[in-house]
This record gives structure tokens, sequence and C-alpha cells, in this order.
């Protein structure tokens, strides 16, 4: 195993060529990358149960090296994996979704609303 | 028909003998990635309409006269937040795909070299020449933001950037290219097959060919032809040829070689490819490759470059930002500059004949698509599988 290099920490290494910041404070970009880390995480962590399960299920009793392999056995299941992560991304990433809605259709404020209901 | 248009599972990619040993969380990793960037085309389209509801009539209304300049348009829509969460996503979906690639390579990094090693062992059909330089203009910046480029060693006789590239291509074009991430190398074989049905070439060259996996298709579909695929980078050289063993296709040399200073001689080759390659060169290197195209094809030889679609002067200002989002966040800085130049001039300027001049468009053969009705996805600017092909034949 890669015993001459530090695998982890060259895994993260920066790349050359100065990194784009896009928020107007620079703490937005930081914790946004680490929540979107622990994001893909959740969702590998979701995709390993999905396997655990399976398996369970078509045999009451599992082997770490079965979880280690599995794969999606129907497109049924490759279909049923695929949908839970647009859901999960279309979970967290809702207000994005949402500014963008409002962006299309843009709302009144409340203090608006309440002053045209006020006219009803 | 489903809603959603949603990728292929990750281990639907195809394996070969050097492609690296990926555990469950690692393909679901990838799984999460592949989902994200579908996501992020779709968050992208916002874009679009911020830039007309709001950042533009803002503009106009504090300038008094429309928008001038791209640079313009990019100061002004830097401010809005919808851009600004969607880039700053896509940003880090890049990342983490680097960081989730490099995690599996680099903690096998011996196994592969050795794998690698055992297949390349006493073949000459890959040369390497520790002489060769790698161009200014890949040591500037890590292209792709793949940290190390093409070209960086951690250890002796290294492949892990050629085996990260092979493990995330899938990942960032959502399963499109195929299984074997081929489908520009298919594309251009059908085209030619169908164009010049009589062309049978004896020697090919193709040009920054990777990992070669679109030369492969060619090689294969052209089983006697000498084909001969250079790169400056010896971890993607090395990487090549033992996935070309594994698969079987023997008709490739891989040579380590300067595109724009080779060892051939003039006149040599039937055909010169290059795919997705001149966007990642240099303004002065563009040229200079391109005149050796010229001097090593033969009189009637046939040349074809795939790359990213060219600008249009109907395109409108957003349209030409947006799509130079990857060249400056996803460092690829060349790709903003190439379009400056007209295919036809670059040729031209080498001495191919404007009236030889060809452009075509082509769409990857995906093997992984089963026919099946999709729905509609918008366009993933500078992701999509569509590109332009220009060329020549040499007269
Ligand atoms: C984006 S990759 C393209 C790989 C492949 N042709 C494909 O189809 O995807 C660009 C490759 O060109 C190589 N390259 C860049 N400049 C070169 C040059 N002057 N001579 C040879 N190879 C070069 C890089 O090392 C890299 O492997």
């Amino acid at each position: 195993m890669g015993e001459k290099i530090d695998y982890i920490k060259l895994a993260s290494n920066k790349p050359k060529g100065k990194r784009p910041y896009f928020h107007d404070d620079p703490a937005v970009e930081r914790v946004l990358n680490i929540t979107m880390a622990i994001a893909g995480e959740l969702a590998v962590m979701r995709e390993r149960m999905d396997s655990i399960e399976r398996l369970l299920e078509k045999k009451g009793s599992i082997s770490r090296e079965e979880i280690e392999t599995f794969v999606p056995e129907t497109k049924e299941q490759e279909e049923q994996r695929q949908t839970w992560h647009a859901e999960y991304i279309g979970r967290i990433l809702r207000i994005v979704q949402q500014e963008q809605e409002e962006l299309e259709n843009p709302d009144k404020s409340m203090e608006e609303i309440a002053n045209d209901i006020n006219e009803m | 028909m489903s809603v959603r248009n949603l990728p292929p599972v990750y281990n639907k990619i195809a394996q070969h003998a050097v492609f690296p040993k990926m555990n469950h969380d690692e393909r679901a990793r990838y799984n999460f990635l592949a989902n994200l960037n579908k996501h992020l085309a779709h968050v992208s389209q916002g874009n679009k309409t911020a830039f007309e509801n709001r950042v533009e009539p803002k503009f106009e209304q504090e300038h008094g006269r429309k928008m001038a300049s791209t640079e313009e348009l990019k100061e002004a829509i830097s401010k809005d937040a919808h851009y600004q969460v969607w880039s700053s996503l896509r940003r880090s979906t890049m990342e983490m795909r680097q960081q989730a690639g490099r995690s599996i390579v680099l903690r096998q990094a011996e196994e592969l070299r050795d794998k690698v090693r055992a297949l390349n062992e006493g073949k000459d059909s890959l040369v390497l020449d520790d002489s060769v330089e790698v161009p200014p203009y890949l040591l500037a910046c890590d292209n792709h933001i793949m940290p190390g480029s093409y070209h960086t060693e951690l250890i002796e006789d290294d492949v892990t950037p050629a085996a990260n590239y092979d493990t995330g291509l899938f990942v960032t074009t959502a399963g499109l290219l195929g299984r074997y991430s081929d489908g520009g190398g298919k594309a251009i074989v059908s085209w030619v097959k169908k164009t010049y049905p009589d062309f049978s070439p004896k020697r090919i060259l193709d040009i920054g060919c990777g990992m070669g996996h679109n030369v492969l298709p060619i090689a294969k579909a052209f089983p006697d032809a000498e084909v001969i695929a250079i790169d400056t980078g010896a971890p993607m050289l090395r990487y090549a040829h033992a996935r070309a063993m594994d698969l079987g296709i023997t008709n490739v040399k891989f040579m380590q070689m300067d595109a724009a200073k080779t060892t051939f001689e003039d006149e040599s080759f039937d055909w010169v490819q290059s795919t997705m390659f001149f966007h990642e060169t240099g303004g002065k290197s563009i040229y200079k490759i391109m005149d050796e195209v010229y001097r090593v094809l033969k009189p009637k030889g046939l040349t074809l470059h795939i790359e990213q679609p060219q600008y249009t002067d109907d395109m409108s200002l957003f349209e030409k930002f947006i799509r130079d989002w990857d060249a400056l966040n996803n460092n690829e800085p060349y790709w903003s500059k190439m379009h400056d130049i007209e295919p036809i001039e670059l040729m031209s300027s080498s001495g191919f004949r404007e009236e030889d001049f060809m452009q075509i468009g082509a769409k990857a053969e995906n093997d992984l698509d089963d026919g099946s009705e999709k729905a509609d996805e918008p366009e993933d600017h500078g992701r999509s599988p569509i590109w332009n092909v220009f060329g020549a034949i040499k007269n």
C-alpha cells in the first residue's frame, strides 16, 4: 500500500492556479464547501445502507465482502438508487431552487400582501 | 418516460486490468457527484433568468446603456446571489471530484504502477523520453484543477494522474461518453468511414493522446494501420499503453513527444488526429503544432480536430460568458482565448488551403445509452458531449 506517500494529504492538494471565490465573504465559501463535503459523505453512507438492506432482504445474513462488491442488480434498482441521489440533492439545495423560482416569478413581500388584503 | 434524466450508475463503467480498484463507498461517492453535476446543470438555468431579470436591468439603469462586453457582464453578475451560489457549488463539485479520484488512486499508487509495469515490460510500443519537456502552458496552472496535472510523478514511474483521469471522466460527463469514455473517438471513426469509405490510412498520428481512450477506437477500426499516439506526460503514456495492451489493441505505439516539435519525417502520415487537445495548449504553441501537423501529413492526407464548440456572432453576451465559466473557474484558461482564433485561419496559416477546410458537428457515441426516451436536459455549457470538428485534406 502507499507507504511512501501520504495519500490522505496528497488527495486534498490544491491545484496550481488561484482559486476563485464567488461569495463576498470567503467564510461563506468555506462553510459551503465543508457542508457539501458532508452532504457527499451522507450520500455515500445512504448508498451503503441501501446495499446492506437489500442484501439482508435477499439473504437473511450478509458478509462485509458482499457489501463491498454489491452493485445494483436490476434496472429498477439502478433507477431507485439514482432517484435517491436526485431527491437528496433536491432536498439539500432547496434554497437555491426556491431563489430560482422567485427569480422566475417574483413575489410580493408580506407587508405588501397585507396591504393588498386590507383592501380586499 | 421518467421526468428525471438520471445518470447511469458508476458500476457501469468498463473495467480493465489497470483500472483502479474501487470500494463500495468510492463508487457511491462518484454516484453522488455525477448526480450533483446533473443537478447543477439545472440550477445553472437560473443564471440566465437572474441575468435577464435583474443583472442586466440594473446595469442599464445605472449606466444608461447596454452592456458592451463579457468583462462588464462578469463584473455585474459576480454580485448576483444566484450566480454566486451556483458558481461556488460547481467549483466545489469539481474539487470534490478531484479529491475523490485522487483518494482512490493515491492509496494504491504502487500497485497500479506495478500492474502497468508488468503489462509494459519489454514492449517496444511504449517509447518514453525524459528529455521531452512539459510545455510551459501546462506548468502555468493545473488543467481542470487536477493537482499535479498530466505530468507530476509522486512515486517512480507513477501512473496516478492517468488513473485518476480514467475514473473521473464518467462522473464529470455523467456517463455520456460511454463505458470506456471513448464516445468521441467512436464518433470520428463513424464519420470518417461514412464520408471516405475508401480511405485506408497506413499511418495515423494522434497528438495529445492522454490516456489513449479516444485513439483506441481509431486503431481498432483500422487494424492494419500503424497508429502513433504522442503526449508529453509520461504517466499518461505508461497508463495508456498498459490499458491498450489489456484491451487487446496492439497497433498503437505510444511515444513521449512534444507535438510542436516531433521527430517524424515530412509527409509521413495519412491521418493526423487530435481530440480535446488544442484548447489545452497556448497562443503560440497552437500555431507551431498546426505547422507540425501540416509538415508530417502526406499530400491528400486527412487531419481532424475534435474541439469545444466555437463561438458564433449571433451568440449573446451571456451565452459567451457562461460558456467560458469552465475555462476560468475549472482551470482551462486557454479555452477562453482560443475563441479569438478562427480554425480556418489557424489551418491556413500553416499551409492548408482555405477551400480544403471543413467543419462538422459531432456527438459522442454512447454505448451506455439504452435507447429509452429521456427527459429533456438543459444544456450544460462546456460539458455536453457535442463538439465542433475542424480539419482539412492536405492539397
Ligand atoms: C485534455 S487531454 C486530451 C486527451 C485525449 N486526447 C482525449 O481524447 O481526451 C490533453 C493532453 O494533451 C497533452 N499535451 C498538451 N500539450 C502537448 C504537446 N505540446 N505535445 C504533446 N502532448 C501535449 C497533455 O499532456 C494531455 O494529456
